[in-house]
């Protein structure tokens, strides 16, 4: 009975103190995304700088690509936009840029002022529906697709050098080899 | 240039937050092409239906706010996908289903009942039984002080005759 009266308090205290604990390093920002492992939504969108030609996600079937969420009203997107050029140097995968509800002569503007275009190229998605598809609710934001078409990862907030190479980098070699 | 809208007026006040959000979202955009969105205020009927379904989403970007409150750029297209697919005749369960299997739980702002809510839904009847417990435990033990300390008739004559001599 003393042992019980002194130790339910404490082992709800306990619980108590690795909620908060957990919660402290816990970012509410970060939604996880119910799309992962689902397959990438079917789009059809027009280049960015060349409105005549179309991307569909199942004309990079076989491959392992990224789509990464941009705009050039995104202040984040400059933070990350050196990681990207890094990324696209090494040639590792190619990146297809989502340039979200965004007037594309400032897109284009943009990407000259950032220091130059990692992308592979962009689809323009002026007016948003096919972000709602992706789930998308801000920007910058990343999906990893694999070979089937499938989204394997999403990385919300800017990328930067270390995520790219403890997280992203290993993923893609893994998707490569499947 | 063109200021972005977050969340609602308050929210101005508090200039971190501004600054972040300005950096996330994106400007309202003037060309809405597409067929899924409606961008007009409907009919009466309509109009209700969309404002009773705005305001049990939650915004994602202004995350304590529903759809219905906040002028966060994305708030304002999810309210359009939803108005255009009231027009379109679908129910409610179809309308926040579409949502949730893009968003995730989190867009609903009553969480549904189910495997990974259990806790939240009935902890709370957890809590009030175990309180109940522990009250009606307690009561019986201070039942069982009382009779262990009941004295006889005769130690309490002699009890009662000290503390009147005293």
């Amino acid at each position: 009975m003393r042992a019980l009266r002194f130790g339910i308090p404490l082992a709800v205290f306990a619980l108590l103190v690795f909620f908060l604990w957990r919660g402290l390093w816990r970012d509410p920002r970060e939604v996880p995304s119910v799309l992962v492992d689902k397959p990438a939504p079917a789009f059809t969108l027009p280049l960015l700088g060349d409105p005549g030609k179309q991307f569909s996600p199942a004309d990079y079937r076989g491959r392992v690509w990224l789509l990464n969420v941009w705009g050039s009203w995104c202040i984040s997107c400059q933070v990350e936009h050196p990681t990207l050029l890094a990324l696209a140097k090494m040639k590792a995968v190619p990146i297809v840029g989502f340039d979200w509800k965004d007037k594309s002569d400032a897109a284009i503007k943009w990407l000259a002022q950032q220091g130059g275009d990692p992308y592979v190229f962009s689809v323009t998605d002026l007016d948003g529906r096919v972000a709602i598809d992706y789930g998308v609710y801000g920007a910058p934001e990343t999906f990893v697709i694999d070979k089937a078409g499938v989204i394997r990862h999403k990385h919300i907030g800017p990328l930067d050098d270390k995520s790219v190479a403890d997280k992203l980098l290993p993923l893609i070699r893994k998707l490569e080899q499947q | 240039m063109k200021s972005t809208r977050i969340c609602n007026p308050s929210a101005l006040a508090v200039s971190t937050l501004f600054a972040f959000a300005m950096s996330i979202l994106p400007p309202s955009s003037t060309a809405q092409t597409g067929t899924y969105i409606a961008d007009t205020p409907a009919d009466p009927a309509t109009e209700a239906r969309l404002k009773d379904l705005a305001q049990e989403l939650r915004c994602l970007v202004c995350q304590n706010q529903t759809i219905a409150d906040s002028s966060a750029d994305l708030a304002v297209d999810l309210r359009r996908v939803v108005r255009a697919q009231i027009l379109e005749g679908k129910s409610d369960g179809d309308i926040k289903g579409y949502l949730v299997a893009r968003y995730g739980d989190f867009v609903l702002y009553k969480p549904p009942v189910q495997g990974n809510t259990t806790l939240l839904w009935f902890g709370p009847f957890g809590f009030l039984f175990a309180g109940t417990g522990v009250w009606w435990l307690l009561g019986r033990r201070r039942a069982a002080m009382v009779s262990a300390y009941a004295i006889s008739a005769e130690d309490e004559r002699k009890a009662k005759a000290l503390l009147e001599n005293s």
